[in-house]
């Protein structure tokens, strides 16, 4: 495998590298004394706001047709990190991001399945005089108590479909927790960026982007909708892992669709990218 | 402008180094002092603030006390002229043939000097600024002063017979630089180049790293300078007549001659260069005039034009304020003068361009820093450079370097990270951490070698493969590749798995040796070239007294590191032949690799950095130069990895080495953040000939907008420089444009990207090179 392009990179795979972790679905984590992380990245600048440090945790409960990081799945897929190291290699950026106006995002697999643990980190990083920011799904979102939220100045909220069935389809659970998360934000105040993955023939219909569009509109907490076009560049990784991949023959969107669904909601009143 | 608090200040800080400065710098300004005033006043500088550097040879005076920061954006650039399209379109065509040919053509017969070609031009009617190297443009000139073998080794490679009389005079009646050193060296250091543990000296060619003050000729004229040396004769005169002082005296009788004869040779061009310059054309033509004339004299690896920017500034504000020069002519004068430095040409040899690729020569110019009372040195002209990249298109020279600070205006910040984004053409340097070394008008030689302008120069010494010192030290000093016995005979590693704390021990005998024997070399190169090959003109162009540095260099740092941070932390098993050399390493487990901001790995880099310069230190140099260590390859890591076999980091034997101080490629797995601050830990202070970084972004179609990414690049900027990083080098590439340039060089003749420590036309690379380039790390969304 070291001869294989994505070797030494984030995107090396990291299976079983904690083969008795926990199944994800199970994970109920009280302590937050150590997490399971995939990977993490510096320099990023799509996660939030100025410069960020990234961390992506192990442990996802939807199946999204188009993941690009299917091999976060599994908490078993993440290296188990004990809170301190993780805590010990943010200060180490603390400085820069800091004078970069950047910060630390969580995203993953889906950070609320190690609630404590990203819980911990996020308190830290607000120790430290960081940017906080949450990337989810927002399907476990009731786990993330007011308390949870003190300490996240945003977060990115992913609602990967407006029509059940189509989310259904896409994530292989239900839409409803995501939006009950959303009206929970904004009745807290909580800065959001709202991001939704553009897949032709997916997601595409205008009706199911006009549903979010017009559910998002009046909240005045959301400061963006992010409009992220499909690409194919998680394909290898599903091939590599032996899985399934159903949108091997999925274009990624035109720049007419991309425009018009920015449009869309702008239209509906929303500030879109 | 006030000019309170603007006298010349001592720097902060207090290395070594500043202080020896300091000592050497204030001898000359006396002994200077009574003839400059004595040659008259000057009408050629009515306008100027008054001050010291009337009275001695002290251009930073006349800079601190004259120049007009600008705080502004470029909305006021203007573009190119008719007539300097004109001399461009003359150009193309050689540009074009160059690429396609290499070497365009060469006068064999006539070894260079400053007034051994005829005046040659472009564009007569066109050209505001003459004067050619030869004759005739990309007609290249023959320096075999240097060597002679260098020469005829160039001229076979491009189809040119080497010219008998030329080869008679210099086998038969006269020495040159390349044979006084092979006199000189030992056994033992041609066992050192031949088995590439030490390589790149410059013992068959010009060492260069020579910055000529090419203000002077403007400022002054040549009859104040002469005067102000016969004065410097005069004490020299007096003393009594050891070695030092007889080679002093011969070598300022030199530079009064190369003096007289750059006189000579402008007036060939129809100018006066014998008093000072009394108008802005005449600044950029006497400040050129005096560069013409060392890229004339001497074939140096690198040949630095300074920081002429913001002196020249000074000179195009009066005719701005006068009314005889308008912005469009003002850019003009940059534009053209921009067009001559990108068109310098040396002969050079296959194997050269196999360690320095794409003919460069490193016309560094600086633009922008702080003085030492706080003062941005950003002018206009400032600008007006950068925009020459615009005008002109993307270009490798001159080497255009932004001293980075902190201070610095942030439309001025803005405006070059924009330039850099379109051309990738620009490297920056940190002012804030070089300023309190070399004070506020120092200029980069090469790359990222420091020096103070007019009052300090270097003995380059390329530099040493660290990577084959450890194989060296596991096999007992045996070379991995040929198997003998290079280094000196010592117990090789014993056992099944390599012990760090073992490994380390012969390691560090194995350093010692080499710095010992890298020491002894360059002692013996820098001997002979002062004698038979001494740049008379640069160094007329000196204070008598100066700093003399001997700039060491190390290559191959990430690999050292990496492979040290495998013996520690995973399991490094040496793999032997028959006869016991280990020729390669079987690794198990995962180890910190540099490059991820861990400081596990990381405090191993810069411990290899500072250990190798007290070992270097410890060996006294030529002419009491003082020591100092770069770590920067260009590009010749390529060649250093091919020469150097199976590493115990799992590098393979062949591969490239990392450039210079960058982290191996595709190690640094944790983004260009984390890379970055495992490189700004390098110790400067024992790294004070540089330490160079390359980062290549990908544009990110993102959702930023322009306004906003430039605003994040400069926080970027800002904070690497913040955490101590010395130097970056700046691409904004895309992958495949360079994949297409490989298979389509015609549609690209400009693509010109950064490598370590210089700009390079991408299409006229080494295919090894290009591909070297390609497989680096790209960091994309930035």
């Amino acid at each position: 495998m070291a001869d294989e392009p994505w070797a030494h990179s984030r995107y090396d795979l990291r299976l079983a590298q904690s083969p008795d972790a926990p199944e994800t679905a199970e994970f109920n984590d009280q302590k937050g004394d150590f997490g399971w992380i995939h990977s993490y990245e510096t320099g990023s600048t799509v996660d939030g706001p100025g410069i960020r440090v990234t961390v992506f945790m192990s442990g996802c409960l939807l199946r999204c047709l188009y993941c690009h990081n299917p091999d976060t799945w599994h908490l078993k897929d993440g290296t188990s990190v004990p809170f301190e190291r993780a805590e010990r290699a943010l200060a180490s950026y603390a400085a820069p991001l800091r004078a970069m106006g950047g910060g630390l995002t969580i995203s993953g697999g889906e950070p609320l399945v190690q609630l404590h643990f990203t819980q911990r980190l996020f308190a830290s990083a607000k120790g430290m005089g960081l940017h906080t920011a949450l990337d989810t799904s927002g399907f476990l979102g009731a786990r993330a108590d007011d308390d949870y939220l003190r300490n996240v100045d945003l977060v990115l909220l992913d609602i990967k479909s407006w029509d059940p069935a189509t989310y259904r389809r896409t994530t292989g659970q239900d839409v409803k927790p995501t939006l009950r998360f959303a009206e929970r934000l904004a009745a807290l105040g909580k800065p959001v960026w709202v991001r939704f993955v553009l897949v032709p023939g997916l997601t595409d219909d205008p009706a199911n982007i006009e549903g979010i569009a017009r559910f998002v509109a009046p909240m005045s907490n959301v400061e963006w909708v992010e409009v992220l076009p499909f690409h194919q560049m998680g394909v290898f990784k599903w091939k590599t892992m032996g899985l399934q991949y159903e949108l091997l023959d999925t274009p990624t969107p035109s720049p007419d669709l991309v425009a018009r669904v920015i449009g869309q909601f702008r239209d509906a009143g929303c500030r879109a990218r | 402008m006030s000019q309170e608090g603007l006298d010349a200040q001592t720097p902060t800080g207090s290395p070594d180094q500043v202080k020896a400065v300091h000592q050497a710098k204030a001898p000359s300004a006396v002994t200077s002092s009574p003839d400059v005033a004595d040659n008259g006043s000057a009408s050629e500088w009515s306008g100027f603030v008054p001050g010291r550097w009337q009275h001695v040879i002290d251009v930073r005076d006349f800079i601190q006390r004259n120049v007009t920061s600008y705080e502004g954006d470029e909305g006021f650039l203007a573009a190119p002229s008719a007539r300097t399209k004109a001399v461009w379109e003359k150009l193309q065509p050689y540009f074009k043939e160059e690429i396609r040919k290499g070497v365009l053509d060469v006068d064999a017969k006539t070894p260079s000097s400053l007034t051994a070609h005829k005046p040659g031009y472009i564009d007569r009617d066109n050209e505001l600024i003459v004067g050619l190297q030869t004759d005739v443009p990309f007609r290249r000139a023959i320096m075999p002063y240097g060597g002679l073998r260098m020469v005829e080794s160039g001229l076979k490679a491009a189809g040119i017979e080497p010219d008998p009389i030329v080869h008679e005079i210099f086998t038969k009646y006269r020495k040159t630089h390349n044979d006084g050193v092979f006199d000189a060296y030992t056994p033992e250091i041609m066992a050192c180049r031949r088995s590439h543990i030490i390589t790149g000296l410059p013992d068959a060619y010009g060492r260069g790293r020579i910055i000529g003050d090419y203000r002077r000729v403007a400022l002054y004229g040549t009859d104040r300078l002469l005067a102000a040396k016969r004065a410097d004769r005069a004490l020299l005169d007096a003393k009594w007549p050891t070695d030092d002082v007889i080679r002093e005296r011969e070598e300022l009788a030199e530079q009064m001659r190369a003096l007289a004869d750059l006189a000579t040779m402008a007036k060939n061009y129809g100018c006066d260069i014998t008093r000072p310059a009394t108008n802005a054309r005449e600044a950029v033509q006497w400040t050129y005039f005096g560069y013409l004339g060392a890229v004339k004299e001497a074939n140096g690896a690198a040949m630095s034009i300074g920081r002429i920017s913001s002196f020249l500034d000074i000179y195009i504000e009066r005719d701005l304020k006068s009314g005889t020069l308008d912005e469009a002519g003002a850019q003009e004068l940059i534009d053209q003068l921009v067009q001559k430095l990108r068109i310098v040409r040396f002969l050079r040899t296959p194997e050269y361009d196999a360690l320095f690729s794409g003919d460069p020569y490193w016309a560094t110019e600086c633009v922008g820093g702080m003085d030492l009372n706080g003062r941005a040195l950003v002018t206009r002209t400032s600008f007006r450079t950068l925009h020459t990249l615009t005008n002109l298109g993307p270009a490798p020279e001159p080497n255009i370097t932004v001293l980075w600070s902190k201070q610095l205006p942030d439309a001025f910040k803005r405006y070059c990270i924009k330039v850099s984004a379109e051309t990738s053409s620009i490297q920056y340097e940190n002012d804030d951490l070089m300023r309190p070394y070399w004070g506020d008008d120092y200029g980069i030689a090469c790359c990222v070698s420091a020096m103070r302008i007019g009052g300090q120069m270097q003995f380059f010494g390329a530099r040493v493969n660290l990577g084959k010192c450890l194989l060296y030290a596991i096999n007992g000093g045996r070379d991995e590749v040929s198997g003998d016995q290079i280094g000196p005979a010592s117990s090789p590693v014993a056992g099944d798995v390599l012990d760090y704390d073992d490994v380390m021990e012969k390691f560090d005998g194995m350093m010692e040796w080499l710095a010992r024997t890298y020491v002894h070399s360059m002692n013996c190169i820098h001997y002979m070239h002062d004698k038979y090959y001494y740049e008379r003109l640069e160094m007329a162009l000196h204070d008598q007294q100066i700093l003399r540095t001997m700039a060491f260099g190390i290559a191959g740092l990430s690999v050292v590191a990496d492979s040290l941070s495998a013996i520690k932390y995973a399991k490094v098993k040496p793999v032997r032949r028959d006869d016991g050399l280990v020729v390669a390493y079987e690794i198990e487990g995962d180890f910190p690799k540099y490059g991820n901001n861990d400081d596990r790995v990381d405090s191993i880099a810069a411990d290899l950095v500072s250990t190798f310069m007290k070992k270097i230190r410890k060996h006294p140099t030529y002419r009491n130069a003082v020591h100092t260590q770069s770590v920067l390859t260009i590009t010749s890591n390529v060649v250093y990895g091919k020469n150097t076999g199976n590493t115990p980091d799992g590098r393979k034997a062949g591969e490239p080495f990392a450039p210079g101080a960058n982290p191996m490629h595709g190690r640094d797995s944790h983004g260009w953040l984390a890379s970055c601050l495992s490189v700004a830990k390098l110790p400067y202070a024992d790294a004070q000939d540089g330490i160079s970084y390359t980062v290549s972004v990908t544009p990110s179609f993102n959702r930023l907008d322009q306004s906003e990414k430039i605003g994040q690049a400069v926080k970027v900027l800002d904070t690497y420089c913040g955490q101590g990083g010395f130097h970056m080098n700046l691409n904004v590439l895309n992958r495949d444009t360079l994949l297409d340039a490989m298979e389509n060089p015609d549609k690209y003749p400009q693509l010109t990207i950064r490598v370590s420590g210089y700009a390079v036309n991408f299409v006229r690379l080494t295919r090894e090179q290009q591909m070297d380039v390609i497989s680096r790390t790209f960091h994309g969304e930035a």
